[in-house]
């Protein structure tokens, strides 16, 4: 831990300047700055075709946001991790609105914007509550006071309550997750690093450093849990549906995000962490995957009009499927494991949400795979000029794929569950940051017979689900619109029109009023009520400067005999 | 009520009533003629204050010197003709209201002033003679008399050039 | 006679002058009025000088107070000759360029 300077301080109140670095931190910087550098790389030939003022106001964002990233989880306290909370805010509106000449483009940047306000007005009070309850932001000092805290506190259950609010925004959890996928306006490697592998997990990273909070707050963490498993839930099955290559990794962000929240929610904050890595590593590669598609295709992103590309973009397709397998949850890959603990300390709290997990899980399977079949087996849909263009991309853009699968398949390894016969390195390397809640729970872990028969559930409904997505889908991929629940999983359960409906539109229409009522008659009366008296007084002193000696000196005498009044009768 | 008592209430009454004579009369000659009686009212007032060489200046400067003054001007200019009636009633109003209550205002104040009751040496007392005045003033006040030299210069200077204006 | 008969007189006089001055448009009397209002004052300043004198020559048979107020009235006559032959010209040069003196019809003032 480093201390910088004061930042703030007043009376008793002191906020130091200061970075923290302990293996949860440590964890985050990895991934952020590993997961960053070859996105760095990879942009270099993505981003080429822009001019070099727009390509340098590309990578100063990005850059940004990188060092607002490493902000937020250096912080030494919830101070500092707030600047970088809205640095990556605004870094992230900045990349969305990036081509900002296109007008949706902006509007989804500015709807994110919108979103994340409303996050990080949770997050500002609680850190308020924080300052007047604890008399600190200090991790040190906050964590600490609170672990003498009875359980269900009702300070705590606010605090978290509110600092979930925060999460919620930041890391597009229902209700706030409908910016994620507008934010693929974006350029791509903008969604792979902030929108999937980073930013997102800010939450993550915040609730996972406030662990203690949570533990003893199960009030907030069953909303939490719950939370989490409507929005993993909820997210895949639109994507079940979206036909646009980048929409339908949004979604799965959005549900991936679930899963962590939901690990949090159940106190297995190792595999929320575990999770969010093994995340980033295949979420970028995905990502980055698709956006090696759009290249080839010439900035085609709906995937009926793929197909075939597999011998193509050999590079692509392989570390695709490998992104694709870990995100379905195959074993082995990185995918399988995090998901595994999740899921596996879900069934220990709750066998409903267990259920309702691995559905998701399968969902994931199934929606992943039906991209994959769709945009790389079958025949080529496109249009014969695009056929023609089909390229391999330059191997700026493939050396990082290539690494990131790799990662993708290896990084499972050092989570390894003791039911496996490993020793989870992770959990070891983390566990001084968790101990205070690790003491705190006495979750029965599930016996191995049991944990075997999970994992067996849910990897062998994962692998039926993507070969029959991949038989499905490679041959005749849905064309036409569908009908029925289709339809309105394709419209993405009408989410935005109803947030339009209920949310937009009568703040529209009060604000039309308060422009036609207040504004008119209140601010501007007000304001044109000062100017017209003032001018009216003038008008009627004015008449008193009527050149006329003597009642000038009508005036002054007046004036004399009050002042002898006040004088003589009054002091 | 031995002489001077008799000689104040008669003079303050004759000063008073040809002061508001002044005021009241239409035509600014008779203006002038009042006026010139208050000023020689009040130079009884300095007789009876044993004040005579304020007394003797005040009729000589004032109504011997200014208001001859007064008198040149308004009848060489023809300025006497009464003067038209003023337009402005209230104004006219406002003004003896405003001047009247200033006197109430003042009256009742002072009415009841422990420091009214001093009284004052009439008739008596050397202060007021020219010997003791001229000793004061060529001593003490030499040099506010030099300059109120120059200020008559200045005013006549300034007379003479405003005049021989336009 | 006390001091307070004098103070009324003044005051009087003094008030006289004031409403001569708002009332009347004659840029001339409001001129005589002035001289009234000066005049007023010399009176009262006479007075306090006698005042003056007799509680100093109370102690002191040879006392010269209340001299200085004499001179100031003498000075006052002074000022007030100066202000009269200055205020006078002005008043000449006025009638002869609007062939009136009432104050009224000075209003530009107001421009």
């Amino acid at each position: 831990m480093v201390q910088l300077f004061d930042f703030i301080s007043i009376g008793t109140l002191n906020i130091p300047f200061a970075f923290q670095v302990d293996q949860l931190s440590a964890i985050f910087m990895l991934i952020i700055t590993g997961v960053g550098f070859l996105i760095h790389v990879y942009s270099t030939s993505y981003m080429h075709e822009e001019a070099s003022d727009q390509y340098a106001r590309y990578f100063s964002f990005l850059n940004l946001f990188v060092f607002s990233m490493l902000l937020l989880v250096l912080g030494a306290n919830y101070l500092i991790m707030f600047i970088g909370w809205e640095g990556v805010g605004l870094c992230s509106y900045l990349l969305i609105g990036y081509w900002y000449k296109n007008k949706d483009f902006s509007t989804a940047g500015r709807k994110a914007f919108v979103m994340n306000r409303i996050g990080d007005f949770g997050f500002l009070l609680a850190v308020f509550w924080m300052i007047q309850h604890f008399g600190s932001l200090n991790f040190g000092d906050v964590l600490g006071k609170a672990a003498g805290m009875p359980l269900n506190d009702k300070v705590l259950v606010g605090i978290t309550l509110l600092l979930f609010l925060g999460a919620v925004g930041k890391s597009a959890q229902i209700p706030l997750y409908t910016w994620l996928p507008d934010a693929m306006a974006g350029p791509t490697p903008v969604s792979a690093l902030i929108h999937a592998a980073t930013m997102v997990t800010a939450g993550i990273y915040m609730i996972a450093r406030s662990n203690i909070l949570y533990t003893l707050a199960p009030v907030t963490q069953g909303v939490v849990a719950a939370i989490g498993l409507a929005t993993a839930i909820f997210a895949a099955s639109i994507a079940l549906k979206q036909n646009d290559i980048k929409k339908v990794l949004a979604y799965s962000t959005v549900s991936q995000l679930g899963y962590m929240f939901l690990g949090l929610g159940v106190g297995a904050y190792t595999g929320a962490v575990f999770h969010v890595m093994t995340h980033a590593f295949f979420k970028a590669l995905l990502f980055l995957g698709a956006g090696s598609v759009i290249h080839a295709m010439h900035h085609e992103q709906d995937i009926r009009k793929m197909g075939g590309l597999k011998k193509q973009l050999p590079v692509t397709h392989w570390t695709f499927l490998v992104a694709c397998l870990a995100i379905a949850g195959i074993p082995p890959l990185s995918g399988f494991f995090s998901k595994d603990e999740i899921l596996s300390a879900t069934f220990s709290v709750n066998k409903i949400y267990w259920v309702i997990g691995v559905l998701g899980a399968v969902l994931t399977a199934f929606y992943m795979f039906r991209l994959y079949a769709t945009t790389f087996l079958g025949k080529f849909r496109g249009t014969e000029e695009q056929e023609r263009h089909l390229h391999e991309s330059p191997r700026a853009m493939t050396v990082p794929l290539v690494v990131l699968a790799i990662l993708s398949a290896v990084a499972g390894f050092i989570g390894i569950p003791a039911v496996l016969g490993g020793t989870h390195q992770l959990e070891n390397f983390l566990s001084p940051v968790f101990a205070g809640s690790v003491a705190l729970q006495h979750a029965a872990h599930p016996d191995h017979t049991t944990e075997y028969l999970l994992m067996g559930i849910s990897a062998g409904l994962s692998v039926l689900v993507l070969l029959y997505a991949i038989t499905r889908f490679s041959k005749k991929p849905d064309m036409d619109s569908p009908g029925g629940l289709g339809k309105l999983l394709e419209n993405k359960w009408y989410v935005d029109e109803l947030y339009d409906m209920i949310v937009v539109k009568p703040l529209h229409r009060v604000s039309v009023l308060l422009n036609n009522v207040a504004e008119k008659m209140g601010i501007d009366g007000v304001v044109n009520g000062v100017g017209k008296f003032v001018s009216y007084g003038s008008r009627q002193l004015r008449l008193l400067q009527n050149g006329q000696v003597g009642v000038y000196i009508l005036i002054m005498v007046a004036a004399l005999l009050i002042l002898f009044i006040i004088q003589l009768f009054v002091l | 009520m031995g002489i001077t008592q008799l000689l104040f209430w008669l003079l303050t009454t004759l000063t008073l009533g040809s002061a508001l004579m002044v005021i009241f009369s239409k035509n600014p000659v008779y203006s002038i003629l009042w006026l010139i009686i208050t000023f020689f009212a009040i130079s009884g007032h300095y007789v009876l204050l044993n004040a005579q060489f304020l007394a003797i200046v005040n009729i000589i400067v004032y109504a011997g010197a200014i208001m001859v003054l007064f008198l040149f001007v308004v009848m060489l200019m023809n300025l006497n003709m009464p003067s038209s009636p003023l337009k402005n009633k209230w104004l006219m109003f406002a003004g003896v209201i405003s001047g009247g209550s200033l006197l109430l205002v003042l009256v009742a104040a002072l009415k009841d002033t422990e420091a009214m009751r001093n009284g004052i040496l009439m008739q008596t007392g050397d202060i007021g003679l020219i010997h003791n005045l001229g000793k004061v003033l060529f001593k003490d006040y030499i040099l506010p008399f030099e300059i109120s030299s120059v200020l008559f210069l200045s005013a006549m200077i300034g007379a003479v050039v405003i005049g021989k204006k336009a | 006679m006390t001091i307070n008969h004098y103070i009324f007189l003044s005051v009087a006089l003094f008030c006289i002058g004031i409403i001569g001055v708002l009332t009347r448009r004659n840029m001339i009397v409001i001129f005589m009025c002035v001289e009234l209002m000066l005049n007023a004052v010399n009176l009262l300043l006479v007075a306090f000088s006698k005042m003056h004198f007799l509680s100093a020559s109370a102690f002191d048979a040879a006392s010269k107070a209340g001299t200085d107020a004499q001179l100031f009235v003498f000075f006052v006559m002074v000022v007030a000759a100066a202000e009269v032959s200055v205020g006078l010209a002005i008043i000449v040069m006025m009638y002869r360029n609007t062939h009136s003196v009432d104050v009224n019809f000075l209003n530009r003032l107001k421009h």
